[in-house]
């Protein structure tokens, strides 16, 4: 049989639909974010990775022709799902859809025209992050994870998290989240490295004694990371700067020490939207949860006041196994890495309470609280108001 | 008697007892009862009107109990109780 002939055939077997109908689609598809996650049809380039890279539908997932019916019951369980296929011109998106369907699929259309067709009606199309090669190779781990991929890898390297702190906490976060490919890495740290830190702080070395945090940090991550771009905030954060501090960054990683710190961040990432990952540690203990605003509970929610003074013990005075710092950070970069790619379960509505010296892991339920003064019932965003947290935590400047 | 979680800033006053036992039928007739076998642990959970300091979370099992009957929380002698209070405790 001719090739003009298979075309033939296989044409007759499949349905094809054309850019009228797939532009509509896509349309509806437009959530709030426009991110494509909304109803529709589920809609697969099977070109290659170099006609990908060149622009795409928007909305669209790339799986070539040659991985389609090796991937495609991973990516699309369902069977009756409804799939548009397209190519550059219909044809291959054509044989994919006979692929399809003797995989059983029972609902797959072929986009007449291909992806030629899409542009030459004029309209929009993306094109996507491409890595280059050093970077596929140094994400590969992350990429061969069918949850992260090379779409979650590219999400990741144009991300931005800010750790509050580049101390205990800030660390082992600051410097997974590095190696994981964040595309910015900020530190907030107005101290400089002391020699009492390296037992712990492993951003800090001791040739970099005497030196500021954040700089600190910054020489760390280029040299673990070049791909991320480090900023250095050396200040400490309070109701003036905060605001301007945060409305960059996708996700905020909590470690501050103090009580005023955690209002602050708690309110002000509220305010604007952000996501917190919150740790902290003492001694032999560490709690690690997630606050997603106004989706789920708030610092608030958990300590509506703070402790007086005389109640809040440091670590300064009580001490901390280093290696704490280590398992509660990591936990953090884990949070902070779900959130950014929107994958797995979070921490919200639970916080998690490491016991090094039993080795265990507890977990409480922490529910929203309708009362809550910032996040409760027909509370808004934009009515939140910083105040003097200090003044708040009655604590003596 | 229900067991008690004690965490690390109180365990001074449990003679660095992480975990002790005490009998009630409620949240508040454990806490009566834990005052009596370590004075002063109460005034470090409750303040003065006897109601729990609001930077002090106690869990009944996995449930916080602001969420259930407050002091009136119903305990089993099956049950764990954590008394979990606000850490800062970060480490810049």
């Amino acid at each position: 049989m001719s090739f003009g002939n298979l075309l033939k055939d296989v044409k007759a077997q499949i349905r094809e639909t054309d850019v009228e109908n797939v532009r509509k689609s896509v349309e509806a598809q437009k959530g709030p974010g426009g991110d494509g996650n909304g109803a529709g049809p589920i809609l697969i380039d099977v070109r290659e990775k170099d006609e990908w890279a060149e622009g795409y539908i928007p909305g669209a997932r790339s799986i070539p022709r040659g991985f389609l019916e090796l991937r495609i019951e991973d990516q699309v369980p369902e069977h009756g799902a409804e799939i548009v296929l397209y190519c550059a011109g219909g044809t291959r998106s054509a044989l994919a859809a006979k692929s399809l369907a003797d995989l059983g699929y029972t609902n797959v259309k072929s986009l007449a025209g291909g992806f030629t067709a899409w542009k030459r009606a004029g309209l929009k199309f993306d094109r996507p992050f491409v890595m280059t090669q050093e970077q596929s190779m140094r994400y590969a781990r992350h990429t061969m994870l069918p949850e992260v991929g090379d779409a979650g890898q590219a999400k990741l390297l144009q991300s931005r998290v800010l750790c509050l702190g580049a101390g205990g906490l800030g660390s082992p976060a600051g410097l997974y989240l590095a190696a994981a490919g964040v595309g910015t890495v900020g530190f907030v740290d107005d101290d400089v490295v002391d020699a009492s830190n390296l037992q712990r702080q492993i951003l800090h070395s001791t040739d970099r004694i005497g030196m500021s945090k954040v700089e600190s940090a910054k020489i760390a991550i280029s040299k673990l990371n070049p791909d991320v771009k480090v900023n250095t905030h050396q200040t400490r954060l309070s109701s003036d700067n905060v605001l301007d501090i945060i409305k960059d960054y996708d996700v905020i990683v909590d470690g501050a020490d103090n009580f005023p710190t955690r209002y602050l961040i708690n309110d002000a990432a509220l305010k604007l939207g952000k996501p917190v990952v919150d740790g902290s540690i003492y001694r032999f203990d560490g709690t690690v949860t997630t606050f997603l605003p106004f989706n789920g509970p708030c610092y608030r929610c958990f300590y509506p006041e703070p402790p007086p003074p005389d109640m809040a013990p440091s670590c300064q005075e009580a001490g901390v196994l280093g290696v704490l710092c280590g398992v509660i950070g990591s936990l953090q970069a884990v949070e902070a890495i779900k959130v950014l790619l929107g994958i797995g379960k979070t921490l919200s509505g639970r916080q998690l309470q490491f016991d090094a010296l039993a080795l265990k892991f507890r977990e409480f339920k922490r529910p929203h609280d309708p009362t809550c003064p910032v996040c409760g019932d027909g509370k808004k965003a934009e009515d939140i108001e910083l105040i003097d947290y200090q003044q708040f935590c009655n604590v003596r400047t | 008697m229900a067991t008690i979680r004690i965490p690390t800033p109180l365990r001074k006053l449990t003679q660095g007892k992480e975990e002790v036992t005490a009998a009630g039928g409620t949240i508040g007739a454990l806490i009566a009862n834990l005052e009596s076998q370590f004075p002063g642990i109460k005034e470090r959970i409750c303040d003065e009107s006897g109601q729990v300091r609001r930077f002090v979370n106690i869990f009944a099992n996995d449930e916080d109990i602001r969420f259930l009957k407050n002091l009136d929380t119903p305990v089993k002698d099956t049950d764990e109780v954590s008394i979990v209070p606000a850490i800062a405790g970060g480490d810049y």
